[in-house]
């Protein structure tokens, strides 16, 4: 338990009033610790949202430097944050929109010698990473470390996004088993986002982070949600946990090893 | 026979195979779906011996690699 100060009671108030969240919910928030795996499309408006909602604890990772084309859709970046290391302008700016959360940076790219260390410390994950070798390691890594985590996939006008509850629903292998060759599926360097489609799954995956860490609603489990921009038609593709999955069926992954860079560019 | 492919049913002959499916649906990249039928996922190499029947529902699940 925890008491909150009047400027929380204050700022969390529309959480508070919320039934399902309420003075309860609040406190399971700012209890909480979510890593944030990139600080880019989908990065961006987790990373603001969860601060905004009083996370105690947001970890954020990303070696890269803020670019000048990320701008169009990486709305936790300015022009003048340009070559700013991004984990650092994504910092800066969750801290002052909530100077109650403490702000994590890991400003390094993850692989297999740090991707579980790192995972282990925190409730739950939001990958926001932009290839395919990083989806899988982080599916990898949060079923072995048995972390909860939140899939995030953007292209063109479309999005895709499931909840994992490692061992309990199905995980990202168990529906596209593994990695597509190198060069095999456009990328959004590639083929291009619209911008505002990044935020739109970005935001889904916060609102799946909260409600797994207040206890409320059905996750994402066992399901892809789908969109695609251009129709607005939304879906649910509904599964079950593959047995026989690679990752997380009968023996199951026992290491961490890298996959093979599949995009050209293959970037936390 | 009535297929109901991504949510959308349709009328198509009898006897189409998986690999069939895939062209009539003009799926790019058969190789890089993951396609589910009645709720099983079936493996690459098993899309040869797939022969659809009436009522099935099949849904065709790409790759999406974008999140920056
Ligand atoms: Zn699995």
């Amino acid at each position: 338990m925890r008491d909150f100060s009047d400027e929380e009671l204050e700022r969390y108030s529309r959480h508070i009033i919320l039934q399902d969240v309420g003075i309860e919910g609040q406190e399971k928030i700012a209890n909480s610790k979510v890593l944030v795996i990139g600080a880019g499309g989908l990065g961006s408006p987790v990373a603001l949202y969860l601060a905004a909602a009083g996370v105690g604890e947001i970890g954020i990772v990303d070696g890269d430097v803020v670019d000048l084309s990320n701008l169009q859709r990486q709305v936790i970046h300015t022009t003048a944050d340009v070559s700013v290391p991004k984990v650092l302008s994504a910092k800066a700016k969750m801290e002052a929109i909530n100077p109650n959360v403490k702000v994590t940076v890991y400003q390094k790219f993850l692989d297999a010698s740090n991707i579980l260390d790192i995972v282990k410390g925190y409730d739950f994950v939001i990958d926001g990473t932009d290839n395919f070798s990083s989806k899988f390691l982080i599916n990898d890594a949060c079923v072995l470390a048995n972390v909860p985590y939140s899939h995030g996939g953007i292209l063109r006008f479309g999005g895709q996004t499931m909840t994992i509850k490692p061992h309990e629903s199905a995980c990202y292998a168990c529906v596209f088993d593994s990695p597509p060759p190198a060069n095999a599926i456009p990328t959004c360097s590639s083929a291009g986002i619209l911008g505002a489609v990044a935020g739109m799954l970005g935001t889904i995956q916060a609102a799946e982070a909260l409600k797994y860490i207040v206890g409320v609603g059905d996750p994402l489990y066992n399901r892809l949600l789908t969109f695609d921009a251009k129709s607005m038609n939304f879906r649910n593709v509904n599964f079950k946990k593959n047995p026989k999955c690679r990752v997380c069926g009968g023996e199951g992954i026992k290491e961490i090893r890298d996959y093979e860079a599949v995009v050209c560019e293959a970037k936390l | 026979m009535k297929l109901t492919i991504n949510g959308d049913t349709k009328e198509l002959k009898d006897g189409i195979s998986l690999p069939e499916l895939l062209i009539i649906e003009n799926v790019e990249q058969p190789d890089m779906v993951s396609v589910q039928i009645n709720d099983e996922f079936i493996r690459q190499d098993e899309h040869t011996n797939v022969v659809l029947k009436d009522g099935d529902e099949i849904n065709f699940l790409y790759f999406m690699g974008g999140g920056a």
